[in-house]
């Protein structure tokens, strides 16, 4: 087996990552848009993302997957990003963020009655509301669990909290969510 | 079985359909944002507006450039006129005390030059033919002069 020159390894590194973007950047973009409601800002964020991946993908060992990789890199642009809008706090930053009944349209019609599109929009509006006003933490816990689907092990790894504490964070939102949805029943 | 499966089994179906909407909206809310297409504005650079701020600018520069030098002429012509007006008064004052230093006699004699100046000017030449006139006057006087003091004694 000849040994690999350094520019081919460069390369195929070079190959692996854009797959990798190519792969995980809808996911990654989603689940900042679904945080933050704003789509200039999950496009910047999911940018910075992809360009912090990049320049540590060299470093990255395998040790987790690179999804888990990313998602810590997105959660951490998320945290400063919510630090440094409490430090501006005169900047007008949530001027492109969408309303929630705004959010809510984007729901599929599928194969339901007017009545029931009507209340199932109802209820996304409500989720919505409810996942606005979750505490940071609940709400990464939140929709990495319900809309990325991901296992509470896989969860735990990416925030770097413990299961319990993942499952902790989860029962409080979920109850918020129950909560909601009970009263306006 | 998915969380959601559990979820609707354990606990409330609606909570698990209205998570599941959620859901799906994010999915579609994400799709559509992403494969929306970009659009770059282009910025056109007005000429006019470039042109307007550099002359605008130009402008700004020279009259505090001009500004700038007319108050250095001003102070330096200023300072010249009061370097003139103290050289006159230092002679104006050297000059009279040169005058209180030169004492009373030559004011007199400046007094006796001034009268004798006068009495050249109103003493005129007698005409001829007022001669014998001025001599009797002269003469009058005379007598008048002699009497008096003859009275006296």
């Amino acid at each position: 087996m000849q040994p690999m020159s350094a520019g081919a390894a460069k390369e195929i590194a070079a190959q692996d990552f854009s797959c990798v973007v190519e792969s995980h950047r809808p996911q990654i973009f989603r689940f900042l848009l679904a945080s933050l409601r704003d789509i200039d800002l999950a496009e910047t964020l999911t940018q910075e993302c992809f360009l912090k991946a990049h320049r540590n993908w060299s470093r990255f060992r395998g040790d987790s997957s690179p999804m888990t990789w990313l998602m810590r890199i997105a959660i951490n642009l998320q945290k400063d990003h919510w630090r440094n809008r409490r430090l501006q706090f005169w900047r007008t930053t949530r001027a492109n963020v969408v309303d929630l009944d705004e959010a809510g349209e984007w729901l599929p019609s599928g194969e339901r009655s007017a009545e029931q599109r009507l209340l199932a929009r109802e209820q996304v509006a409500q989720v919505w509301k409810v996942v606005g006003g979750l505490s940071e933490r609940q709400r990464t816990v939140f929709l990495l669990r319900f809309v990325e689907e991901q296992e509470l092990s896989e969860i735990a790894r990416v925030t770097g909290l413990s299961e319990g504490t993942v499952k902790a964070h989860l029962s409080r939102a979920l109850g918020k969510v129950r909560a909601e949805l009970r009263g306006k029943r | 079985m998915t969380w959601n499966d559990r979820l609707a089994e354990e606990d409330d179906p609606v909570v698990a359909w209205a998570i599941g909407d959620f859901k799906a909206c994010v999915d579609a809310w994400s799709q559509a944002a992403l494969s929306r297409p970009r659009t770059a504005a282009k910025t056109v650079r007005r000429s006019w507006r470039l042109v307007a701020a550099w002359a605008l600018g130009c402008a700004v520069a020279a009259a505090s450039a001009g500004g700038a030098w007319y108050e250095h002429r001003r102070q330096l012509e200023q300072a010249r006129i009061a370097a003139a007006r103290a050289a006159a008064q230092a002679a104006a004052q050297a000059a009279a005390q040169e005058k209180l230093s030169a004492g009373p006699s030559s004011a007199r004699e400046t007094d006796q030059d001034l009268l004798a100046a006068v009495d050249n000017d109103i003493s005129r030449a007698v005409p001829a033919a007022m001669e014998p006139l001025a001599q009797m006057m002269d003469s009058s006087q005379a007598d008048g002069n002699g009497t008096k003091s003859n009275k006296k004694k």
